[in-house]
């Protein structure tokens, strides 16, 4: 059939992708495609390049070899092609970075209304949709730092959803966050993931890796060490370097 | 020694009245110029910055009162007739974009980072990105510096006088002469200018306690 043909088709694709800081190299021939409405965990070691990988696929970085595809658009460096997976593509960043000078709603409503050329009216329902969503609209006309970390995040998520994006990147989102509002977060992910929304979370929140992961990626070094459905991975890791970073991880919870 | 009467603080305030609109008119035209300065120098376009960077630098370099005698001198050697008036705006105009271009700079570049990815990650392009989220930011974090430069701006209007333009110092110079009385003048002079200078201060002051607590 035609329609499961196409949701055979990755949405995401990376092809033997490269990239150096320098001498430095932080990507090693990454390979990876992302099926739509798949959930995956990026795990690994900090500095092992995972951050870096997920933000070459909104073009917040750009690579010295490979080929990135995201939903047929070919990243090639030019405007137009960033643009049109920008568009796709929405992200969520460990430090929140919420626009300090405007209220929770104008966070939600200037890039609807900036990019996509929704009306003032209309961009301003769909903020109310998304922060209804996130169980955060109470506080809609209040700015970002009368906020708590967590609803700060929830924020951010609102706002990456007022663009309808087909696919949401999740950069260490818990990372930045007291522990009591971890849940509330991590709650508000599995919510989306349950509606069908595919996700690439780096996370090293292994509880949520289990519970919505379609697939968990360890990366060290700059290269994908491990890739396996959630039981397989926890239950019985294949590499050594994997068994280690589990270890450490599993150890704190 | 003559006495201070009404016309002699008339004339102070002619005087006074030049001084505020030079102050008005190289602010404007500085902070439009400024602008486009801090744009340019903070833009990813190589020559853009180093052409920019020059400009800063000779502004920053040279005593205003040499800008003022340049410009001045200059636009006559190029057989353009104009009057004083236009000559020292253009040279404020010049001077205070070079100040300004380099404090917004700095403002823009003290943005996090993170505000940058957020509004790229959104799709946002460069006008709004500039005009929605990092300039109005930049300006707050550029307000004391920028009115700090204003105060100073007012002040340094009174090297126009070097070119024969008749503002506040000027003015106080001329009845000084008159009357004998340089330290009653200047003392007045003095007044004059610290009345317009602190209100200015203070007020930025204030604006800045205020934006503080509204991004609180």
């Amino acid at each position: 059939m035609l329609n499961s043909a196409k949701d055979q088709s990755p949405l995401i694709s990376l092809e033997d992708v490269q990239k150096w800081y320098g001498t430095f190299h932080a990507l090693k021939s990454i390979s990876l495609s992302v099926r739509k409405g798949e959930k995956i965990v990026l795990c690994g070691p900090s500095g092992s390049g995972k951050s870096t990988l997920i933000r070459c696929i909104n073009a917040l970085e750009t690579i010295e070899e490979g080929k990135i595809v995201v939903e047929g658009h070919v990243l090639d460096g030019s405007t137009k092609s960033i643009d049109a997976v920008r568009r796709e593509v929405g992200m969520v960043f460990q430090s929140f970075n919420l626009f300090p000078h405007i209220t929770v709603l104008q966070n939600c409503t200037l890039a609807p209304m900036r990019v996509r050329g929704v009306s003032h009216a209309d961009a301003e329902r769909l903020a109310r949709k998304y922060l209804e969503r996130v169980r955060i609209l109470d506080q809609a006309d209040k700015y970002p730092a009368q906020l708590s970390g967590g609803q700060q995040q929830r924020v951010a998520i609102a706002r990456a959803l007022c663009m309808e994006p087909k696919v949401m990147l999740f950069d260490e989102p818990t990372s930045a966050l007291d522990p009591e509002m971890v849940k509330e977060v991590l709650d508000t992910m599995i919510g989306l993931a349950r509606d069908g929304m595919t996700m690439i979370c780096v996370t090293h929140e292994m509880g949520f890796a289990r519970q919505v992961a379609d697939r968990v990626i360890f990366m060290d070094s700059g290269e994908i060490v491990e890739e396996a459905e959630p039981e397989v991975f926890f239950k019985s890791p294949e590499h050594q370097r994997t068994k280690t970073f589990l270890g450490e991880i599993l150890a704190h919870h | 020694m003559g006495p201070i009467g009404e016309d002699q603080f008339f004339f102070l305030m002619q005087g006074l009245k030049w001084t505020v609109l030079l102050a008005i008119v190289g602010f404007i035209g500085g902070g439009i110029f400024g602008i486009l300065i801090a744009l340019l120098r903070t833009s990813k376009n190589k020559v853009a910055r180093t052409i920019t960077a020059g400009y800063i630098g000779v502004f920053q370099g040279t005593p205003l009162l040499m800008q003022l005698f340049v410009v001045y001198y200059g636009v006559a050697l190029l057989g353009i007739d104009v009057n004083a008036w236009i000559a020292v705006a253009v040279a404020f105009t010049l001077h205070a974009s070079a100040f300004l271009g380099e404090i917004w700079r700095g403002s823009i570049e003290a943005v996090p980072k993170g505000q940058t990815e957020a509004a790229n990650a959104l799709g946002l392009h460069y006008v709004s990105r500039m005009k929605d989220v990092i300039l109005p930011q930049a300006l707050k974090i550029s307000l004391p510096a920028t009115i700090g430069f204003l105060v100073q701006l007012t002040k340094g209007t009174s090297l126009a006088a070097i070119v024969g333009f008749i503002e506040l110092t000027r003015a106080g110079q001329i009845i000084s002469n008159q009357t004998y009385r340089p330290l009653l003048v200047f003392g007045i002079v003095g007044a004059i200018y610290f009345i317009i200078c602190w209100p200015l201060s203070h007020a930025g002051s204030r604006l800045e306690k205020r934006m503080a607590k509204a991004a609180r």
